[in-house]
């Protein structure tokens, strides 16, 4: 499916004899389907190929040295007593400091632009993100050990999958029931943990179409290897049918408490009419009946403290 | 029952896990050889006065390093059950481990090869070599000394005891919360993590101390700091850090404790409780620890490559900065670990980018001792061996190191066998291998023979080899978007990567194997192996003046210091061996004290694990008492006198 971009990557690769044996097979770090995620994978290719400047050298030296004087060669000049020289030790400090502060310099720049709480300005390389075009918002909840996803626009919510329409940029926010997870999506954008009580943000955009896996990137106890869910990039068309497509009823807070149970590989539920208030109840760890919300408590306090 | 057994029952023991059964059984039947063994030939007595109430370093520093290579077995056996497991898990089979048991040995498995291998191999080689290298006759605190390596033993003991009473953590090995809190992990897995650390700690921050006292204190005259040798260096450094940084593991592990015994809420998600502390703490402590690992593998290294090379190490002072620069930085990058916690840009790139600044140093280094070799005449014996290869492996492990702290490089890789590939790179390719290089190095120095030179190439090749097809393949899979920690797999397309993975296992398990045969072909050659004349290397430093095994005295005289090269300089010099004008050595006396102290605090370890309230008190009482007792030995010398000296020296 992704073959022709694979080829014209290839003056990427070539200069890495590691990553093209990868082509080979299905690496999806090296050749994801959206925008940021191909971002950040530039970015290690960049600083691989920087870092191999002086690597190399070194490794072809060290080969060199220990062949060139070894002991049985006495031909090759001994110097038993030369241990320093101003030249050299300039350079070997030297070396490795300009290389840091070009990577330093890529590193401050990549890492502000791909900062994952950043709202994306652009949807592919040369192509802003149009006027008209809202993010489409998914609130990311980690359950154990299931992931639920809710589109607040469209008062839906799924069990183990995620649909996003391609080309329309993704705003998520993410938190979770119990212990910590890492939401990670390799063909969408890197991983950010999800932590109960704690809300994270993650933007992306999905380039291409096609079926991928997202799944928890930190383990988080007995059912975690099953914590996986189909990730699909749709048409709008595809989009929209998908959305029409819920049928597993209402997600009410019963329906939830009863869904945060320790369960292991659970099949795709869609469900619609989601209750609008569950996330910031999930966050604020008040879903429960009789449960005092994080944020009031906090304003409680806060307030509390304000009148002495 | 509760009040008598606490949590102990009868279901504690896992009859019902037929690999452990098994284990058990084999533990058992040589274990009963080997205590059959020891009462047959009467050995007891001898262990005990001789070694286990020894407070001279050199047989302390042996001790530690017996430890580490008996766990490295437990660590390693870990190990290659979970490559076979994740080669196995694919195609809906599920392994051949649950959940319940194979969490708990990747979690094992990692604290082991930390805290169990590879710190008791660094500090027994730096309780053997430091004071040797620095021309004392014994550390600052000799009884802390032994105190601390029995308190390590009883940590490592009571890990082994999860094993077969009980469970151990099923959190990963640095139990981040709220997985490790009582309400998701309410076994005593996690409590055999904390209290076995705990132990094991106290150990390792005492032996800290007292290498940085004994560095500080009780150098030979005229050696200046910047006339230490390398190791010596490198392993102020690490105990510095040592000090500085266990603490905060055990104020970390305290805090957990309290969550998990009183009820306290400060890494819990209730309650106002933040388990992003407990990340951050840890890993205060955590960035640390794998320098305190590397540096004394990298002053091994210098010794080796100087050594070997037949040449001065090339820039000492720029290598003693490298070393000092590290140290500092050191505390600066922990949060790399975790730039996935969603930390501002600019925090992200201001840790990405210390962390990369450790690289400069560190490639230094590198150079450094490329530039020792040229020009050298380089002796291809096993401890150089090991360097070069460290030297090649090493550079790939740092750069995948460099490139994991580019945060949006992280996003991608963080959790992923590209991580894991990259940590065991550095540290199998860096500590491993410079532990091997020092073994046999110092091995000829510690016992008067070397190590059989053909076993220890076949165990060099087997490891390198080996270590490059267990760990290329999980580089690969990092990329291919494979997280760790997984017990099956659903992509059948994985599965050719995992199973060259187990391959490198396989030899790594013939590479241990050789190792073992090279301890026991050694042992049977060691008339033909035998080194009479103290320094079989053409050594530098002051470790080789003496004789193999040094006498329990370390140095009839203490030597005077002019130089880096200290014996260099002295063999340059025509330096004589003085025969006569001997005067009684004054030196420390063997106690029981610290060994008992340590099977008190195991005893309280294990009551505070199961809950079992009298015995934990009454260990406590008996901690005090034992140690107040002690205070009262007012014997703690012994006198070595100028004859006894006189015959010592003349034997040799």
């Amino acid at each position: 499916m992704r073959s022709a971009r694979s080829i014209r990557r290839v003056r990427h690769y070539a200069l890495l004899p590691l990553f093209l044996a990868l082509c080979a097979c299905n690496s999806v770090v090296l050749d994801p389907a959206g925008d940021v995620a191909r971002q950040q994978r530039d970015l290690l290719i960049h600083s691989t190929v920087l870092m191999l400047f002086i690597i190399v050298p070194v490794m072809a030296l060290t080969v060199l040295f220990a062949w060139r004087y070894r002991h049985a060669n006495k031909k090759a000049r001994y110097e038993p007593d030369w241990h320093h020289s101003t030249r050299l030790e300039l350079v070997i400090w030297a070396a490795p400091l300009l290389i840091i502060i070009c990577l330093g310099a890529l590193t401050w720049l990549g890492t502000h632009l791909l900062d994952p709480y950043r709202p994306l300005d652009r949807i592919a390389p040369g192509k802003p993100v149009p006027h008209e075009t809202r993010p489409l918002e998914v609130n990311v909840i980690a359950l154990d050990w299931k992931w639920l996803f809710i589109y607040p626009e469209y008062g839906l919510a799924t069990v183990n999958e995620l649909a996003v329409p391609v080309n329309r940029p993704i705003s998520m926010r993410i938190t979770a029931s119990s212990v910590m997870n890492s939401l990670y999506i390799p063909h969408l954008a890197g991983q950010v943990y999800a932590m109960a009580g704690m809300e994270t943000r993650l933007h992306g955009v999905l380039n291409e179409p096609g079926v991928s896996q997202g799944f928890s990137a930190n383990y988080s106890g007995a059912g975690f290897s099953g914590m996986r869910f189909t990730f699909r990039g749709l048409s709008d068309a595809e989009f929209a049918q998908w959305v029409q497509n819920a049928h597993d009823g209402e997600l009410t807070r019963e329906r939830y408490l009863e869904l945060a149970k320790p369960s292991e590989n659970e099949p795709v539920r869609h469900f619609t009419r989601v209750d609008s208030t569950l996330y910031q109840a999930v966050l604020n760890r008040c879903v429960e009946p009789g449960t005092m919300c994080m944020d009031h408590m906090m304003a409680h306090e806060t307030m509390g403290h304000g009148t002495k | 029952m509760s009040t008598v057994f606490g949590k102990l029952s009868f279901d504690a023991l896992p009859f019902h896990e037929p690999i452990l059964v098994a284990t058990f059984v084999a533990v058992a039947i040589g274990g009963l050889a080997v205590f059959a063994a020891v009462t047959r030939y009467r050995l007891w007595g001898y262990l005990w006065r001789e070694w286990f109430t020894s407070i001279d370093h050199k047989k302390i520093g042996i001790m530690y390093t017996v430890l580490g290579l008996v766990m490295l077995l437990r660590g390693f056996a870990d190990a290659i059950m979970m490559r076979l497991q994740q080669a196995m898990a694919f195609n809906g089979s599920e392994g051949y481990l649950p959940a319940h048991h194979y969490d708990q040995v990747f979690t094992a498995h990692g604290v082991i090869m930390i805290f169990f291998v590879a710190m008791p191999l660094v500090t027994g080689l730096m309780n053997y070599v430091v004071p040797l290298q620095i021309g004392a006759r014994d550390v600052a605190f000799p009884f802390l000394n032994n105190f601390s390596l029995w308190m390590t033993v009883s940590g490592a003991l009571l890990v082994m005891t999860s094993l077969f009473v009980g469970e151990f953590a099923r959190t990963g090995w640095l139990a981040y919360p709220p997985l490790s809190e009582l309400q998701f992990s309410p076994d005593v897995g996690v409590d055999y993590y904390i209290w076995s650390l705990q132990i094991a700690g106290v150990g390792t921050l005492l032996s800290g101390v007292n290498l940085l006292a004994t560095i500080i204190k009780m150098r030979a005259p005229g050696m200046t700091l910047m006339k230490m040798p390398v190791f010596t260096w490198t392993a102020l450094c690490t105990n510095v850090l040592i000090v500085a940084s266990f603490p905060v593991l055990t104020a970390v592990l305290a805090l957990l404790s309290l969550d998990r015994y009183v009820g306290t809420n400060f890494f819990t998600n209730e309650l106002g409780g933040n388990p992003m502390m407990y990340v951050n703490l840890i890993w205060i402590w955590g960035h640390p620890e794998v320098y305190i690992l590397i540096l004394p593998a990298f002053g091994i290294f210098s010794e080796v490559a100087s050594t070997f090379s037949g040449k001065r190490l090339f820039g000492y002072s720029s290598m003693v900065y490298a070393t000092v620069v590290i140290t500092i930085l050191s505390y600066l990058v922990w949060l790399h670990h975790f730039f996935t916690m969603g930390s501002g840009a600019s925090v992200n790139s201001f840790f990405g980018i210390t962390t990369m600044i450790i690289s400069i140093p560190t490639g230094a280094k590198i150079f450094n001792w490329l530039f020792t070799m040229y020009r050298g005449r380089i002796r291809f014996e096993l401890p150089m061996m090991w360097t070069v290869a460290f030297m090649l492996t090493f550079v790939i492990g740092g750069m995948t190191g460099v490139l994991l702290a580019v945060p949006p490089a992280d996003f991608v890789l963080h959790n992923s066998l590209f991580l894991v590939a990259h940590f065991h790179n550095v540290i199998i390719g860096g500590v491993l291998f410079g532990l091997f290089a020092g073994i046999n190095y110092w091995f000829p120095k510690a016992f008067g023979f070397r190590l059989d030179p053909f076993w220890g190439k076949v165990s060099f090749w087997f490891w390198v080899v080996g270590f490059w097809f267990a760990f290329a393949p999980l580089y690969v899979l990092g990329l291919m978007g494979v997280t760790r920690r997984l017990r099956y797999f659903d992509d059948p397309s994985l599965q050719i990567w995992f199973v060259i993975a187990a391959f490198g296992a396989v030899l790594i398990a013939l590479g241990i194997g050789a190792f073992l045969v090279q301890v026991y072909v050694t042992i049977r050659r060691r008339k033909a192996l035998a080194d009479p004349t103290g320094d079989p290397w053409e050594g530098r430093t002051l470790e080789w003046s003496t004789s193999s095994p040094p006498p329990e005295y370390n140095f009839a005289f203490t030597p005077i210091i002019h130089d880096s090269d200290a014996w260099w300089d002295m063999k340059q010099r025509g330096y004589r061996r003085p025969t006569s004008g001997f005067k009684p050595i004054l030196m420390p006396r063997n106690t029981g004290a610290g060994f008992i102290l340590a099977a008190l605090s195991t005893v309280l370890g294990f009551a505070l694990i199961w809950h079992i309230w009298w015995l934990a008190a009454s260990s406590v009482v008996a901690l005090l008492v034992v140690a107040i007792h002690h205070t009262f030995n007012y014997e703690r010398e012994f006198r070595i006198s100028a004859e006894h000296v006189r015959t010592v020296e003349a034997a040799r």
